[in-house]
């Protein structure tokens, strides 16, 4: 469990360096990530793939919005780093593999089961900045 | 700004709201990942620009975010705004490249961790991917073609992770090669695809799957090959 906490903000922050990412915001990129591969984790075991890969990115995108309201930076930023580890790019390039070694069947569930997620990601951020939208019309 | 992987609606956004501050409110844009046309008002021509290259830059993206802003809210002016969008333009990586291939090693140890593989095999993926991402980046400037370098480079830590586990460094081939690959593979492309469909922006989001699938391609063929091979 710690392991998994340090090596995903590990891999959050340095993902951001990958995506030259501004200095100051690494951290909290490292932070985003750490806390949605965490919930990810959690949910993952009762809710399945899909609902908790949803549910990380809703909170990863209001961490987001939170940072960058606050750091006056784009919230892309920080949802880039959220949701690297929970995006399916292992799962993507597993079927291709999958394609390349014959086994199509396979490759078709994985391809599936890989947009699936991505759909969960788009869809948990677009409601996480519909969310921060409503409660900015209804502060101000 | 598209160059460097913003969202195809905030780069709609940012220059019709540019425009508007410099006193054209009728502005129209049209963008996709290839292209973008521009027109400041009905009886103008529409100016278009041809996008080649595309990375992930998101110093660049809050920047020119940030000279927007300012430039709507009237805080600087028009001949300010332009001169610090050319030095962004301009400005090189933050990162220096050995940085840049120290955090893809770490990116790829510490994924092949996150996907439950042990303390043994992150080792090696820290070796494999940081010299995967290390030949993308001059096999890059060599050849100017991405699929070949996207393609060896992955054959490369398909070779290592094997070798690896052949010489009794590492236990899990799969496990290594899933982490190693973590720098190199189009996930986050693949969500944003879906977000720009999702957001009716039709076109910007096939053509990003359409890349992202042959990205995905590319890995899949190397490391096809490798275990094809042996």
């Amino acid at each position: 469990m710690l392991l998994q906490l340090v090596t995903s903000f590990i891999a959050a922050s340095t993902f951001c360096i990958l995506f030259n990412a501004p200095r100051r915001a690494l951290l909290q990129c490292g932070l985003a990530g750490m806390v949605g591969w965490i919930v990810y984790l959690q949910l993952d075991r009762q809710w399945g793939m899909v609902t908790a890969t949803f549910a990380a990115t809703l909170i990863v995108g209001i961490i987001s919005i939170f940072f960058a309201r606050s750091f006056k930076l784009p919230v892309i930023i920080f949802s880039v780093g959220g949701i690297i580890p929970l995006v399916p790019g292992g799962l993507a390039y597993d079927a291709m593999r999958k394609f390349v070694e014959n086994d199509y069947i396979e490759a078709v569930e994985i391809a599936v089961e890989a947009l699936m997620l991505s759909g969960a990601i788009a869809a948990g951020l677009v409601l996480s900045e519909v969310l921060g939208q409503m409660f900015r019309r209804s502060g101000s | 700004m598209l160059q460097s992987g913003a969202e195809t609606y905030r780069v709609e956004d940012t220059m019709t709201r540019m425009a508007a501050a410099l006193g054209f409110p009728g502005a129209h844009s049209y963008v996709t990942p290839t292209v973008i046309m521009f027109t400041t008002s009905r009886t103008e021509p529409v100016k278009l620009f041809r996008i080649a290259e595309r990375t992930t830059d998101l110093q660049k993206v809050s920047e020119v975010n940030d000279i927007s802003r300012r430039l709507s809210e009237r805080q600087i002016t028009a001949a300010a705004a332009r001169e610090r969008l050319g030095k962004v333009d301009d400005a090189a990586h933050a990162y220096p490249v050995w940085l840049q291939i120290a955090a893809a090693a770490l990116t790829g140890g510490c994924f092949t961790i996150m996907f439950k593989g042990s303390v043994q095999d992150a080792l090696p993926a820290l070796l494999a991917s940081g010299l995967g991402y290390a030949a993308v980046i001059y096999l890059h400037r060599l050849v100017q073609v991405r699929f070949f370098a996207e393609f060896s480079a992955s054959f490369l830590i398909g070779l290592l992770a094997f070798f690896s586990v052949q010489f009794g460094f590492g236990r899990e081939m799969d496990k290594i090669i899933i982490g190693s690959v973590m720098p190199l593979v189009p996930g986050l492309l693949i969500t944003n695809a879906v977000r720009d469909l999702m957001a009716g922006h039709l076109v910007s989001g096939i053509s990003k799957g359409a890349d992202a699938f042959l990205t995905a391609f590319a890995i899949g063929t190397g490391i096809g090959l490798v275990l094809s091979l042996f």
